[in-house]
């Protein structure tokens, strides 16, 4: 199928793929190399293209912000073209290999970002005390990168037209035989204290964190993953039926319509970003110990924290808003 | 602190751009017409799509057309009945349409009997497409050869808006008894039926009941035709955009080499800024802001000339690619449209392959010795 | 005060063309003084400069500034460093064309991101004590040599650095721009700039004014005065 979004994307995942490749393979003669007590000239050609790796994986970073947005509104518009798909859901599930590649490109997404949070400290320390630790990290965005391409190669190759698939409807609807299905049967009362009980963890140890100057960065970082997926969890199981007004439909994407007015990006940015600043915390929190960054990381860790916990507050304040003005009524 | 910074870079980077517009100047012409192309293509085949999803959207859910021996036949008012009442139908009804090849000008037309609108014998309502091709208009007399061989003489009522033109260029209108007349259209027949389903999910059980019922019979889905139309016009668009690939990779090629061939001038700059005190990543952002600010200008002018090219010019030099299957091109204006959807793709396969094809250079460029100005 | 420890240069190192610039320097240098550095060209007095002055790293030894090693300091720090300690004055000027005066005096400011409106003032205060205020918004190719030389020493100041740095500062001017210079140097050193120039020029060399002469040869300390 020949689409100029899904030559788009194939293009972005190969240059993201390409970018994290060269620059792991970089880092792997980097582990063997570095020297920062040497002034010569070999040390100084690694020192030089370090910048050429940060500014490289920034650009892979944002091409993956863009693209992931590009992946789902496009399988959304998809739609039209199977029998059965209504929204995103259909056409991700036209073959095995559409929930797997939107899978793999979030949680590249947050690596990628996580390997940026922690290219700031670096960065910041005159004895480069990250680098060891980040050109690791960078061998294994690698392999991730390479599986976000095949599968979407597999995915977009796999489009066949004929296939009879099965929308959100059937996806998220109670009755149906899958981990989402009982995602959607979820008690809305269970779904919705869990969502608030781990909401007020998060941002409570978000201002734990920032008063605490980052150390409990691992805490929040450990909240936030959580957090991230009952908020998820929480979107199929009531936030969108209360959006839809309609007690059977769950899906997660069609929040991201402009017949629901796009409210689906009022909570997913936000809950990204959050998501990003909490674990981008808990990776860096590991070096505070380290002289020439302890104070750039108890910095960036009240800066994060804060932001994260007004970030969060907004994905509460949110869905406390949709749940409030919703003409349905889940709960007696 | 960094967004005071990143001010006094940009504002450098507008100063820079403009000291060396000459040079710049190509490279933005360069890329505004690989934005404006990539983007014509774009524009143009969504708003097709737009056009038949809108045309298709006042047809029926179902159309059934006889096959006799695999071939179309007419269908016998008698199948009416025979479909029965089938559960969901809302309105069932014949049709009656057919081709005219007209050889004065080449061309077919669409004769059609509207079901809804009333047209006297005699009369004639025709599209803008034929209107222009013999030019006629409102109260002339279009004389046409029927099949065996009596000239009719029609009067045009009216001409057909040129809302939707693309469709209705080569339509004619005319009455059932006139129709009939001029092709020798056995009577209790029509060309084929449709039939009105109240319930979007239950098209597919109509159809296979009527399948069952008239097993002679092929029913055509709105859905489906609407599916390939779909596929086909990104089909199309997708077999254009692949083509133009070719022109983005040399112009990536283009720009790496415009980024790599730096005056010894501009490289005295880089070095005289280290030496200053400007950090390598303050020099790979003031590149990035650069190369961003051409981006903006190129992605903007790019977007507005095929803009302009698409809705105003009706997309001259596309036309024969990717719409062309009437001899009427219609001269229709499409309804202009701007979507974010396409702006993130045109974004990531114009200005993401500039900006990487770029970095390299640019890198090489900023890393320079802060002590070169010196030795 | 600036400490050099048996400081050692090479370029393409580790190749046939290897070449020591500065081949085992040892030398102290007090804060607020005059210091001039005398050797015939490829004698390694300005690759000696660009290594007090942060530019570059030694490839061996160590470079103590106010007792602080930072010959191990990578490039991004070296450079917040020399941004906030030194001032270059070169030998070619080095203004960048297009621009105006204000601008390129401007222009080592932008990185640490004051605020607008202080920067352009302090420039602006730079270009009247050096009698160029009137030249502010000119080009500084219509400069004469004095004169940009004149807007090489403000770019130098903006900052406001402890030490200035000059590399042969009086190459291209005539006898009485170089006096005019070295007037500059003695208000420069009464404000408490340390400063530090390379120079052949017997008139800088026995101008009164310097406090230490420090010779070079083939990348070595001739002798000390």
């Amino acid at each position: 199928m020949l689409r100029p979004a899904i030559l788009a994307l194939l293009f972005a995942s190969t240059l993201t793929s390409v970018i994290i490749a060269a620059a792991a393979l970089f880092g792997a003669h980097l582990l063997r190399r570095w020297d920062l007590r040497s002034g010569g000239e070999g040390q100084l050609r690694l020192e030089r293209r370090t910048y050429l790796v940060s500014t490289a994986v920034g650009l892979a970073l944002a091409v993956q912000a863009v693209s992931l947005l590009l992946f789902v509104y496009n399988a959304d518009r998809m739609a039209e073209l199977f029998v059965g798909a209504m929204c995103a859901v259909g056409t991700l599930n036209v073959n095995a290999y559409g929930f797997p590649a939107l899978q793999v490109r979030i949680a590249l997404f947050f690596l990628a970002a996580v390997w940026l949070v922690m290219n700031h400290v670096d960065s910041r320390g005159y004895d480069y005390p990250l680098t060891r630790a980040k050109y690791a990290l960078l061998l294994g965005l690698a392999p991730l990168a390479l599986l976000q391409l095949y599968l979407e190669w597999r995915y977009f190759l796999g489009l066949n037209p004929d296939v009879i698939t099965s929308c959100c409807g059937s996806l998220f609807s109670a009755e149906a035989e899958a981990v989402t299905a009982d995602l959607a049967a979820i008690e809305p009362r269970l779904a919705m204290g869990l969502f608030a009980l781990s909401g007020v963890a998060v941002i409570a140890a978000a201002l734990f964190n920032r008063r605490a100057d980052g150390r409990h960065g691992l805490l929040l970082g450990g909240l936030g993953a959580i957090w991230f997926v009952v908020t998820l969890v929480a979107v199929i199981a009531f936030v969108s039926p209360y959006v839809y007004e309609h007690p059977h439909h769950h899906c997660p994407f069609c929040l991201l319509k402009p017949e629901y007015g796009y409210v689906g990006y009022l909570l997913y940015l936000p809950l990204f970003s959050a998501t990003v600043m909490a674990l981008g915390v808990a990776a860096v929190r590991p070096f505070a110990a380290v002289p020439s960054v302890s104070g750039v990381i108890a910095r960036l860790s009240r800066r994060l924290s804060t932001a994260a916990a007004v970030l969060n507050a907004g994905v509460v304040l949110i869905v406390g808003i949709i749940v409030a003005t919703s003409n349905l009524m889940l709960l007696e | 602190m960094f967004w005071g910074r990143q001010r006094y870079l940009i504002d450098f980077a507008l100063s820079s751009l403009w000291r060396r517009k000459g040079r710049h100047l190509l490279l933005l012409v360069v890329y505004t017409l690989v934005v404006a192309a990539l983007a014509s293509v774009m524009l143009f085949t969504e708003a097709l799509k737009g056009e038949a999803r809108q045309l298709l959207a006042g047809t029926p859910e179902v159309v059934i057309q006889r096959m006799v021996a695999g071939r179309h036949d007419l269908v016998p008012e008698q199948y009416l009945e025979r479909i029965g009442r089938v559960r969901g139908v809302r309105k069932k009804a014949g049709r009656l349409w057919g081709y005219y090849y007209d050889p004065t000008v080449a061309a077919n037309y669409t004769l059609m009997v509207p079901p809804e609108r009333h047209i006297a014998e005699g009369s004639v309502v025709v599209g803008e497409g034929i209107a222009r091709a013999r030019g006629a208009s409102v109260g002339d007399v279009l004389a046409l050869r029927s099949s065996v061989g009596e000239v009719f003489p029609f009067r045009i009522d009216a001409i057909l808006s040129a809302e939707s033109e693309l469709v209705s260029a080569d339509l004619m209108l005319v009455s059932e008894v006139d129709f009939r007349r001029f092709f020798h259209f056995p009577a209790g027949h029509y060309t084929d039926l449709v039939l009105e389903v109240a319930n979007p999910r239950e098209v597919r059980k109509v159809a296979e009941k009527i399948a069952l019922a008239l097993p002679d019979s092929r029913p055509i889905l709105r859905e489906e035709i609407l599916r390939t139309y779909a596929s086909l016009f990104d089909w199309r668009e997708g077999l254009v955009l692949t083509a133009l690939l070719g022109a983005v990779f040399a112009f990536g090629i283009f720009a790496w080499d415009r980024a790599a061939g730096l005056s010894a001038e501009e490289r005295r700059e880089i070095g005289v800024l280290k030496a200053v005190g400007w950090e390598t990543s303050d020099v790979i952002a003031l590149k990035l802001w650069e190369g961003a600010l051409v981006s903006l200008c190129a992605f903007l002018l790019g977007y507005l000339l095929a803009y302009l090219h698409v809705f105003t010019f009706s997309a001259g030099a596309l036309t024969p690619l990717l719409k062309g299957w009437a001899v009427l091109y219609p001269q229709f204006t499409l309804a202009p449209q701007v979507d974010l959807f396409q702006l993130a793709t045109l974004f990531l396969i114009t200005v993401v392959p500039y900006t990487a094809a770029i970095l390299i250079p640019l890198w090489q460029a900023a890393v320079a010795d802060p002590d070169a100005v010196m030795r | 005060m600036i400490e050099l420890i048996d400081v050692k240069k090479a370029f393409n190192h580790h190749r046939p063309n290897e070449h020591w610039a500065v081949n085992g320097v040892s030398l102290t240098l007090e804060g607020n003084r005059l210091t001039v550095f005398q050797g015939p060209s490829g004698s390694g007095k300005t690759t000696l400069l660009t290594l007090i002055g942060c530019l570059a790293r030694p490839t061996s030894g160590r470079v103590r500034l106010d007792g602080k090693d930072v010959s191990g300091f990578p490039e991004r720090f070296l450079t917040e460093i020399r941004r906030g300690t030194f001032g270059f004055v070169f030998q070619q000027y080095h203004l960048l064309r297009g621009i105006s005066v204000l601008e390129n005096v401007m222009l080592p400011g932008y990185p640490a991101a004051p605020r607008y409106g202080t920067l352009r003032r302090r420039a602006l205060e730079l270009l009247e004590r050096f009698e160029l205020a009137h030249k502010a918004h000119a080009k500084v190719e219509w400069l004469s040599g004095g004169e940009s030389q004149r807007v090489a020493i403000a770019r130098a100041l903006i900052n406001d650095p402890a030490v200035v740095i000059a590399d042969e500062p009086t190459a291209h001017l005539d006898t009485a721009l170089a006096k005019g210079f070295l007037t500059i140097a003695e208000e420069l050193r009464a404000q408490g700039k340390t400063l530090m120039i390379s120079s052949h020029d017997p008139l800088v060399c026995e101008a009164p004014i310097v406090d230490r002469l420090v010779r070079l040869r083939d990348g070595r300390l001739a002798e000390s005065a």
